[in-house]
């Protein structure tokens, strides 16, 4: 079983259309959607949920009134400067227990939060993981674990050939969650000077995890120069163009009919499409 | 005044937002740019400005003096992160998952921790043709942005407008950009997608108690399912600009849209105008 993860560093270039489509192209196979925060995907694959489950992570400080006597050791001591005025801010609060640890009368306990959901879903193109974290929530990249490790135990229960994972923008803790162990990166990136400074930050992170990347230039015929630049710059680096999809309104308009955009359009944009994915197995089977 | 721009969906136009605003402003205004997309950020491709001075940015991580440690074990028990493992002979500290939050080295009974600076990232700050320029970047590897974020925004001007770039999504290192800012612009497409993610964002801005509207971005494309969203829950739709090639030409050669197109400028301003009408009608709410 190989596990390919998509990834751009800047968001917006397209990772979950191309995604979308895998599920469409690939046999054998689960998807994962490892953008806990913004998940998208669902929205092509029309899911049906077989399977709901909370995610309980990370503590949030609760300080009980009638023992506290507000002396203000908690206060001093948090680094987060989640108490104020003897109450504690959720939202600021990182669940490192300090306070707890400290209080003179025991006034502070700490209480797991309910952070997200995840599921586990039917598509007509096979299952699906993904999840859903809590508004204004922390601790993605344990979610985003949860969800890759769930897809894998699938893959292995039914034999499959690929875990397809759609990774969040950035190349922070989700990013480095969804990435880490993972057989191939696919890099999607665009010909704008954001897109490639974005693509030379999330390609460094392919390589201090030692992940094998591969590059596809999504709209690429929308600036020429900068795509002829994101080459050159792919050549130096020894890392290799598996595709270059031209810019297409059928791509947005799948998107409004919920669709992948290879079961929308029989055009140029679906043809390399198919050939990336045929050069994604190729490489992983290598 | 503090707007911050965010989306929920990545790609949708904050960049493109918060340097036109920042640059359409600098005339009339005392105006501070922070780039607080710490992951990915890409205001300086299109403000390109000149660094006067950096600094690192570091999280406070346990160093063990093995003389004095007696391995006792409380400074594993107390650590929420499974930073720091205690082991017969040896403590292992793993600098990667600490939060520095200090207990381990407050709580040690043998006082045999310090704290040695773990440095995660840099602040760079500076001008742009008029606007102050402040932005974060975390090292690549590094997984915490917060830290970050929260550094850059102690730069933030108490005078004058501070415009802050925030990351795409609506966990931590948004809600740490968005939180304390008077107003939060949310920048979207007309898209399922765009949608999707707008909703999330919304709700994140809403638990933070902060006021919000909308910029619509490529419109042309897409539904008008955003349209009708804004209008069934209230939220105004600010701005919008359309899915243009001359547009997205300025924006993939890191030119700002009011430098490629000056007649932009003037929306920007109505823009800003728009937004300082709702964050005084809140005041004076509130006073009331």
């Amino acid at each position: 079983m190989k596990e390919v993860v998509i990834l751009s560093g800047k968001g917006g270039t397209g990772k979950t259309s191309i995604v979308g489509s895998f599920a469409a192209l690939a046999q054998s196979k689960v998807l994962a959607d490892c953008d806990v925060d913004a998940a998208d995907l669902h929205l092509l694959l029309s899911p049906s949920i077989k399977e709901e489950n909370e995610f309980w992570s990370g503590q949030v400080a609760f300080i009980d009134e009638e023992k506290c006597t507000q002396c203000g050791l908690c206060q001093d001591v948090c680094r987060f400067d989640a108490i104020d005025d003897f109450r504690v801010n959720p939202i600021s609060c990182e669940g490192c227990g300090f306070c707890s640890h400290i209080c003179p009368v025991e006034a502070i306990t700490m209480k797991e939060s309910l952070s997200g959901h995840w599921f586990i879903s039917d598509t007509k193109y096979g299952h699906l993981v993904h999840a859903r974290l809590g508004i204004a929530q922390e601790n993605s990249g344990k979610l985003v674990a949860l969800v890759r490790q769930h897809a894998k135990q699938i893959a292995e229960r039914d034999g499959l050939g690929y875990i397809i994972s759609d990774g969040p923008p950035g190349i922070g803790c989700p990013v480095i969650s969804s990435l880490s162990g993972a057989n191939l990166a696919l890099l999607v990136t665009e010909p704008t000077l954001s897109g490639i400074h974005d693509l030379e930050r999330v390609l460094g992170v392919c390589h201090h995890f030692g992940i094998i990347a591969l590059i596809c230039i999504n709209k690429y015929d929308l600036n020429e120069d900068n795509t002829r630049q994101i080459e050159y710059y792919c050549r130096n680096q020894g890392v290799g163009i598996a595709a270059k999809i031209p810019f297409d309104n059928a791509v947005t308009e799948a998107i409004v009919q919920g669709l992948p955009v290879v079961e929308y359009s029989q055009g140029k944009v679906t043809h390399e499409i198919e050939s990336l994915w045929q050069r994604i197995t190729r490489t992983l089977g290598r | 005044m503090i707007i911050s721009v965010a989306s929920g969906k990545g790609g949708t136009g904050k960049t493109l937002v918060a340097t036109s605003l920042a640059l359409s402003l600098k005339e009339r205004d005392n105006v501070q740019l922070l780039d607080c997309d710490v992951e990915e950020p890409n205001d300086h491709v299109f403000m390109k400005p000149t660094i006067t001075h950096s600094e690192a940015v570091s999280i406070p991580v346990p160093s063990v003096d093995e003389e004095k440690c007696t391995h006792c074990g409380k400074c594993g028990e107390v650590c929420a992160y499974n930073a720091i493992a205690v082991t017969r002979q040896k403590v292992l500290v793993f600098p990667d998952l600490c939060h520095g939050c200090g207990a381990c080295s407050y709580l040690c009974p043998e006082r045999a921790i310090s704290e040695a600076a773990n440095e995660i990232g840099v602040i760079e700050t500076g001008n742009a043709d008029g606007v102050e320029f402040i932005h974060g970047k975390l090292d690549i590897g590094q997984a915490m942005a917060p830290p970050i974020i929260r550094q850059v925004k102690e730069h933030a001007s108490h005078e004058g407008t501070v415009i802050i770039d925030v990351s795409p999504g609506t966990s931590c290192p948004v809600v740490e950009a968005v939180k304390d800012s008077d107003f939060c612009l949310l920048v979207t497409e007309p898209t399922p997608f765009g949608l999707n993610d707008l909703v999330l964002a919304v709700e994140t801005v809403k638990e933070l108690h902060i006021p919000c509207g909308i910029v619509l971005n490529r419109v042309g494309v897409g539904d008008r399912k955003v349209e009708e969203y804004c209008q069934k829950e209230n939220i105004p739709i600010l701005l919008t600009i359309p899915l243009d090639t001359e547009i997205a030409g300025f924006y993939s050669r890191g030119v700002p849209l009011v430098e490629g197109l000056p007649q932009w400028k003037s929306s920007f301003l109505e823009l800003f105008d728009k937004i300082g009408e709702i964050v005084n009608e809140r005041s004076s709410d509130t006073e009331r």
